[in-house]
């Protein structure tokens, strides 16, 4: 998933988004993942990141990062693809 | 090291919420009941498991005790067995000085059980069968007749004996709160609680020996209580007045709130409730104020549950799945359903987790594992990032949840009681398939089928 490029991630999970206004704020894992998705990488690269940084089980880390993109798509915060 | 992990969550920042308190988190976890560890009593006696702090019931009882003591002279408190009737819960009340208060047959029957002597037994309610009257009456305990057709009852049964029966009256009255409750009782303004004792007065096997009244539940104004505890000091003065029969007791019943939160309340409720020192100085002082001569003063009774034992309870439940309702919302699904939680209908019970997580919360509804919409314990609440096998502890669960409670789609759970040294008690055993079948009786040629 590709993250719109105007999205300002600040290290410490506060997310604002200059085309509505909004702002939000995320967990450290939320600031690992959107850094990684700011960085274009894809999501089964975001996926394998997630579980060597916290060394998670495949099913945790899918079920964990799915919820969050969906979350993310529906903020808006992701490029139209 | 690598870092703890949390599951990733994004919550948008919203300005200008409608509660001027703001929206709270319970991050505090409970991770201890009276020194026992959570953890260790539901890895042994399972989830959802209730627990009872013997401690908490002997704390408030005392308190509520005090407070009534020390503002005058005769007071007694009678458990209400309907509010937790579990042996354990009331023997706690009855070691502490309760009578029992009952309102059925099964209840009258559980308090004799129990070893409560039938003479310190109140017999409440409008079921009261003609074999419940007679046991009652050779038991000399305390009949509060509900309705004519019981009042007649009594007559009858006793008629051509030489038994005497004890028996007081159900008042109920306008106490300037709404709802008025009338369908129990005799009602005063009427002139109906009149007649009755003028009935019960000319009848040679009944002696008047008290007024009763039960004028609500979850009373959020202590001075409801002042003109009740009036309007039965004056039907007390206006008997011994016109007929010479001096009224022994007033039994003010029970209706004192717990800290509980109702739904729809704006303010916790803690913030809201009268204390036991308003309860108490709005009935004692109104008593002591009206006139008895200082030899004639009524026994005080007081029938007070659900602020004696709600704070007791504890109810400890694990989350087995948690997911997105089409909103965006998050749902957490936990082990307790409302059929063993009843209280979540009226109250927004407080839920704690019962491990440590970041300073990170979500907005979620707390749904239970019933297979049915109304399986909803809490629409709204924020919680820490729970995921599934995280543990909870849902607070003031001790009124009502342990006898109202159904077995409906699961078992009831095991109940245990934490004693004052800590000790850990199994004092209901959850049911199992046996138990539940045990009841049932399957017809012979319904017996077998073939698929």
């Amino acid at each position: 998933m590709n993250i719109r490029k105007n999205i300002a991630i600040s290290e410490n999970g506060f997310i604002f988004n200059p085309l509505t206004g909004d702002s939000f704020s995320v967990n450290q894992t939320g600031v690992f993942v959107l850094q990684q998705l700011k960085n274009g990488e894809s999501n089964e690269t975001v996926l394998k990141a997630l579980q060597d940084e916290y060394e998670l089980d495949a099913h945790t880390a899918e079920k964990d990062l799915n919820d969050f993109l969906d979350m993310l798509k529906s903020y808006q915060l992701s490029e139209n693809e | 090291m690598k870092p703890t992990y949390e599951r990733p969550v994004i919550q948008k920042l919203n300005t200008g919420l409608m509660n001027k308190f703001g929206s709270r988190t319970e991050y505090i976890p409970v991770k201890q009941i009276d020194g026992v560890a959570v953890a260790g009593l539901m890895d042994e006696y399972g989830s959802p498991l209730f627990v009872i702090s013997e401690k908490t019931i002997r704390q408030t009882y005392q308190k509520a005790q005090k407070a009534f003591k020390m503002r005058y002279p005769k007071v007694q408190f009678a458990w209400s067995y309907k509010t937790n009737y579990l042996d354990a819960v009331c023997n706690v009340f009855h070691q502490e000085g309760s009578w029992a208060e009952v309102v059925s047959g099964f209840e009258y029957q559980k308090a004799l059980r129990n070893g409560v002597p039938g003479n310190l037994i109140i017999f409440n309610g409008p079921d009261k069968s003609a074999d419940d009257l007679k046991i009652a009456v050779e038991n000399r305990s305390l009949i509060h007749i509900d309705h004519f057709d019981e009042l007649y009852s009594l007559i009858e049964i006793l008629e051509g004996t030489s038994q005497k029966a004890r028996v007081a009256i159900r008042v109920n009255m306008d106490t300037g709160v709404y709802p008025q409750w009338d369908r129990f009782g005799f009602n005063y303004e009427s002139g109906q609680a009149w007649n009755a004792i003028m009935k019960i007065i000319t009848q040679p096997n009944l002696q008047l020996e008290g007024l009763h009244t039960h004028i609500g539940t979850y009373m959020l104004t202590a001075n409801a209580y002042a003109v009740a505890a009036r309007k039965l000091c004056e039907l007390a003065q206006n008997t011994a007045n016109k007929t010479g029969v001096k009224i022994k007791y007033i039994d003010m019943g029970g209706g004192f709130c717990s800290s509980n939160t109702l739904k729809g309340s704006y303010l916790q409720g803690a913030d809201v409730i009268p204390t036991f020192d308003d309860y108490a100085e709005a009935i004692t002082g109104t008593i002591l104020q009206f006139g008895f001569k200082p030899d004639e003063l009524p026994l005080l009774i007081l029938e007070t549950g659900r602020a004696l034992i709600d704070e007791a309870g504890y109810l400890l439940g694990s989350v087995l799945a948690t997911k997105r309702l089409a909103d965006g919302r998050r749902a957490t699904v936990l082990d307790i359903g409302v059929n063993i939680m009843f209280t979540s209908f009226w109250y927004n019970h407080k839920v704690s987790p019962a491990q440590d997580f970041t300073q990170h919360a979500e907005e979620m509804a707390l749904y239970g594992p019933l297979c049915m919409n109304i399986d909803c314990l809490r629409e709204s609440v924020s919680l820490p990032l729970l995921k599934k096998d995280d543990r909870v502890v849902v607070h003031e669960v001790g009124a009502y949840n342990m006898t109202q409670w159904m077995q409906f789609i699961t078992l009831r759970p095991n109940v245990v009681m934490i004693d004052t040294t800590g000790k850990v008690h199994l004092i209901r055993k959850s049911e199992t398939v046996e138990s539940i079948v045990q009841q049932e009786v399957t017809p012979e040629h319904l017996k077998g089928f073939k698929l």
